[in-house]
Parts: C-alpha cells; structure tokens; sequence
C-alpha cells in the first residue's frame, strides 16, 4: 500500500477551515459497514471494511455496527453471525422478501431509514457494482458527502474521518473530509484493505427494522439473473498467485505464454490497461486503479512497465516479480525481484522450469 | 425520444506529469478528451435514436473550454449541445455536480422536451467515483440503472425498458419504467466514426451556453465548494519504496537457468508458497 508523504504542502481551498459540527448531528455515532449480501454469498469486501472500521471505531471510543440486508432465510443469518466474527460489535438486521435481489429502490429505502433512526457516524461500503449504486443514492437522498474508493481511512484529533484516496490516476493521493454533515460516508474497492481474521464469537445484538415498503410500490422488477461462467467467475482480484501480461508481450497470440504459466502453477491471469483498451483481454482481467486491486502471495509481471496507475493496484502483493527488457522501467521501482529479458522468451523457459520443480512425475508430463 | 446524456471533458490521464518537487499536476499541453467512459453511453444513444428516433442532447458542466468536448460529441451525431458554466460551479464535489446537472436537466427538458432517458458514463477517468450519475438519477427522482451491459427492450407506448445490469458474479435483467437513468458499462459498443455531414454541422452549430442563473439555479449555496459537504485538505505524492528490485544477472545464462535461478529467488521469500503450489499447482 502506498504510504503518505506527509511532510507536502497542504493543499489549496478550504484545507485550513475549522471544523465544527452543528448541534443536530452530535448524537450521530457508531461506525457502520455495509455487509453486501448478493445471492445467498457476503462479498469478502465486507470482512476487510470491518477491519477497518474496527480500528476506527477503536480510536473513537464507539461501537462497529454491521448492516445487514437481505430476505428471510439461512443466508441472510449466516450474513448476520459472519458479521459478529469478523469484529461488529451489534448488526442492524433489515429482513424482507423485497431484498432477495439486489434493487436500488427498496436497499436506498432500507439503508436510508436506517441511518436516519439511528444516525452513525461513518458509514462504509464495498466499491462494487452494487455498493457504489447504493452509495450514491444513499448519500444523495441523505445529502452528505461521499468519498469513493479510499485507500486509506484514519480518525483526524477531532474526530472526523479522514479518507485517502488516489487522484489522477494514482499519480497524487489526496485526504477528504466530510465537514459540518452526517453520516460520513465512504466506499472502499476490495482487495484494498487486508483481511481481518475471523474469530468464532457467539451472535450478538441484533436490531431489527422494518422495511416499510411493498413489491407494488417498487417499479423495478428483476426478470432473472445468469451466473457468470465458471471460466469469467474467476476471481483474480482474491487469488493467491497472479500472472500478467503488458504491452511487451507484442501481440495478443502471445498472452498464451502468460495463461500457460498461470495454468502450470494454478495462479490466475490478468493485464495492463493498454491490453484491454487494444480488445486482447476482457476489461474483468485488468489490473490496477481503474481495475481490479490485487493482494496475492505472489504476482509475475511480464512486459508490464509499470505504469502508476498499474502500481496502485498490485502493491498489496506480497512479492512482485518483473520481467521486463526495460532496465530502466518502473515496475523495477516497486518489484521485489527484477530480471531483463524479453518475456516472449522467458515466459516458456519459467513454465518449464516451475513444472519440472513442482512435479514428481515431471518427466511424465514433459513427455505428454 | 428525447435523451440526455451527460459528459466530462477530462485530461487524457495517460499524459499527465506530477511536478517531482511541488507535487502538484503539471496540467500544461496536457490535452483534454471526453472521458473515454462517456463514449458508450454516447454510442448507446445515439443507436436508441437510429432506432426509435428523437433527439440526442449532450450536456457537460465545466469551464468554458469544455465546448471542445460538446462539439466533439456533435461531430459523432448528436443533436444538441448544452454547455452549464459558471464560476459558482468551481470545486464541486459529486453531491454539488449532480444537483447543478440535474437542474440543467429539469430545464433542458422545460426548453426541448422532457427526457426519456438521462444517460452517463459508468465513472470518469480522473474522479472514479461513478457517484454522479446515481446521484442526479435520485435528484431527479429517476429509477436508476447503472452498469448496464444491453439495454434489452425500450416500449416507448407502455413506458417500459429492460436492460441487463452488470452485478457481482452475474447479470441481471431489470424491467422498469420510463424515464430512466443508466449508466453503460464499458465495451458494450464502439463508438461510430461521425459523418462527415455531422463534422461540418459541429462545427456550425451554436453550443446552448448556460449559467446558473440561466440554467435555474437559485439557491447558490448547493453549488461548487459551498454546496460540497466534502472538502480536500491535502494532497500528496505517493512514496516510493526505498529499495528497488533486485535483479537476477543474465550474464552468460541460458533462459532456462534464469528460470531456475528465480523460481529458487521466489522460494526463499516466500518458503510457504513451494509447498502450495506442490499441491495446487500443476493442474
């Protein structure tokens, strides 16, 4: 994770203004987090803004809440027990027939009632399809501010959030404040976060609220849902091993070099930006800000340079390896290991070599 | 059909520089483009016109250069351009922009007829929030679609669209009612190369410049830096990492030693992952 210069210069406009809530919102309190709840499955987004929003909560002295959403039924209890063990200290349960899929309408109506009954303080949300057409809404109706995609989040002396986030592409990181209005909102992009451990707790306190709203009064009605295929379902953004290719692999015939490895030590594959603006890979595969954040144990770059916008993605990993002709490209600045070489050549004799490590029957398989 | 769609000039990101020692963005020949998200929703409007037919109006809000992003849009066929302008507008956050755009839209509709469908991009290139759209769709009190992958079916007659909504892990198909806000996913088309009849109209036709007074807009105090609950209190650079690779010799090496070489590298670093990979690997 990129870490803050702090000793910049502040920025221009209002960044030196005193902070001073009005009356109405001192009772607001607690640190609510969204748990996303789509078809029967919590999105892991939820597990690592607990662990955020434990820390924040911890600095403020005050509760960590979990927001549940959902129909009746065992997944939606099973949404509310994960809660407890991923660190809420009590779930706010909203359970009706109307929420079985994801609607704007009747999840702003249950997210909005619930903040203006019982007012927290902060209130964050999953970056994903569905927490970012929540959150947007939510915070329209509710007429506070909203910060998007937050790779940091801290507690300022007074209290107040303040939630960093990538700007121009990565190149600048900048701190927002939600002056004078409540709830202070965010949206964190998975994979940005760590995950908290999960401890076995005994299922809490349980607010329970009413949705006050019928099908009839809903317009939008979901005529079904296709599952992705298994083979689109990957999921690179939590995979432990990543391979990925950039513009140095020259052609799109030549991404089979990186699929080819990935295959040989059960990694998932991705790309650079460029790749999918050329149409050689689907734009679920890339990696970096305007793409999926990574964080897995190992990430081969090959032909990638580097870019900022491609760095802010991958830099949770653990180790990054970089292929690259480029000596001087800056993938090299922020990759663990390095190696010059044209990745076209590399890649095969690097796929050789790990099934030849790996295997006990390498000869085998060499053979076949 | 009336559609709106609304677009952002924004600074080709690929391009742009940070100053190494004031941090600050060297926006100087740094050239501005229609956010490259908008494209599809443009492109997606412009075929709802081929096949239901109407009009296509484009509106951005900005400084008064953004009339070169509005007559781009003309030049690909769209019908109507309006440009909102005004210095009030500067340092609006996404709550501020999306009531300043939706009180355009309330009177783009009042001067040209109102929307059937508002459109946007799926998020900009330079903000990423993708909180505008969702944003003037409740302002305007619009049911808002946002990662729409098709739109399935429009009925002008009975009001109603389908459309196919990028969600986590799936699709879904949405049946709903007009008027609408959608914001397209990325990829979902490609956006046609303009005429050359539309070339020489864009750049004959008169741009419909408003500012907030003309677009509507009394209460001052919901636009630009006052009528934003957020506000920027620093900017920094990211920091480097202090170390850099270490790089592997390839001096008098086959590829294939290399290969071994790093797989040895990878294996001390990380011990656990020899004995994963053992396992899982190799399938």
């Amino acid at each position: 994770m990129l870490k803050a210069k702090r000793e910049a210069p502040p920025a221009a406009g209002r960044g030196g203004i005193k902070k001073e809530l009005p009356e109405h919102f001192k009772d607001y309190r607690h640190v609510w987090v969204f748990i996303e709840l789509e078809r029967g499955e919590v999105h892991p987004v939820s597990f690592e803004l607990l662990g955020e929003g434990r820390k924040l909560a911890d600095k403020l002295g005050i509760q960590l809440a979990g927001i549940v959403l959902g129909p009746p039924g065992d997944a939606t209890q099973h949404a509310v027990a994960e809660a407890f063990a991923y660190g809420a200290d009590l779930v706010y349960l909203v359970e009706a027939p109307l929420l079985a899929d994801y609607r704007n309408e009747p999840f702003t109506k249950a997210m909005t009632d619930l903040v203006n009954a019982h007012k927290p303080e902060i209130l964050l949300l999953g970056a994903t399809t569905l927490g970012r057409d929540l959150a947007g809404s939510v915070a329209t109706t509710l007429l506070t501010g909203l910060t998007a995609d937050c790779t940091e989040l801290d507690v300022d002396v007074d209290g107040s959030l303040a939630a960093t986030r990538p700007t121009f592409g990565g190149s600048l990181l900048c701190t927002i404040y939600t002056l004078n209005y409540r709830p202070q909102m965010a949206t964190v992009r998975p994979r940005v976060m760590a995950m908290p451990p999960r401890t076995d707790k005994p299922v809490g306190h349980v607010i329970r609220h009413k949705l006050s709203m019928t099908e009839e009064e809903i317009i939008t009605k979901v005529l079904g849902f296709n599952l992705d295929r298994q083979s689109a379902k990957a999921n690179l953004a939590y995979a432990d091993i990543v391979v990925a290719g950039g513009l140095g692999l020259g052609s799109a015939e030549n991404l089979q070099l990186v699929t080819n490895l990935a295959r040989a030590i059960g990694a998932e594959y991705g790309c650079s930006r460029p790749l999918v603006q050329k149409g050689w890979m689907p734009a679920d595969r890339q990696i970096g800000q305007t793409g999926k954040t990574i964080r897995p144990k190992l990430y081969i770059a090959a032909g990638i340079s580097g870019a900022i916008q491609h760095r802010v993605g991958v830099e949770g990993a653990d180790l990054i390896v970089a292929i690259n002709t480029d000596p001087n490209a800056p993938i090299f600045d922020f990759a663990h290991l390095g190696i010059v070489t044209d990745a076209i050549r590399f890649l095969p004799a690097l796929t050789e070599a790990f099934t030849r490590r790996l295997s006990p029957h390498s000869h085998d398989k060499l053979a076949s | 059909m009336h559609i709106v769609i609304c677009i952002k000039q924004v600074p080709d990101s690929a391009q742009i520089r940070v100053h190494p020692v004031t941090n600050t963005i060297m926006r100087q020949g740094v050239p501005t483009i229609i956010n490259p998200y908008d494209l599809f929703a443009l492109e997606e409007a412009l075929r709802l016109r081929g096949a239901h037919g109407g009009e296509v109006t484009v509106l951005t809000m900005g400084p008064p250069m953004a009339e070169d992003a509005l007559r781009k849009a003309l030049t690909y066929g769209a019908d109507r351009a309006v440009l909102l302008t005004d210095r009030c507008f500067a340092g609006s956050d996404t709550l501020a922009t999306s009531f300043a755009l939706s009180r355009a839209i309330v009177r783009i509709g009042e001067t040209f007829g109102a929307p059937d469908i508002v459109f946007a991009g799926k998020q900009t290139i330079d903000g990423d929030t993708a909180q505008v759209g969702p944003g003037i769709a409740k302002r305007l009190g619009l049911l808002q679609f946002t990662y729409v992958a098709k739109i399935a079916a429009i009925d002008l007659d009975a009001r109603e669209i389908t459309v196919k909504r990028r969600s986590e892990g799936g699709t879904q198909m949405l049946k709903s009612r007009l008027p609408c806000l959608i914001t397209m996913l990325e990829g979902t088309n490609e956006i046609r190369r303009g005429s050359l009849d539309d070339a020489l109209r864009a750049a004959r036709s008169q741009i419909v410049k408003w500012s907030a007074a003309e677009a509507g807009i009394e209460d001052l105090t919901k636009c630009g830096l006052r009528g934003s609950p957020t506000v920027v209190k620093r900017v920094f650079a990211p920091t480097t990492r202090a170390e850099k690779a270490t790089q592997i010799d390839m001096t008098d090496k086959t590829q294939h030693g290399v290969a071994d070489e790093l797989i040895a590298a990878i294996f001390t670093r990380q011990p656990a992952l020899e004995h994963e990979l053992a396992f899982d690997g190799g399938q």
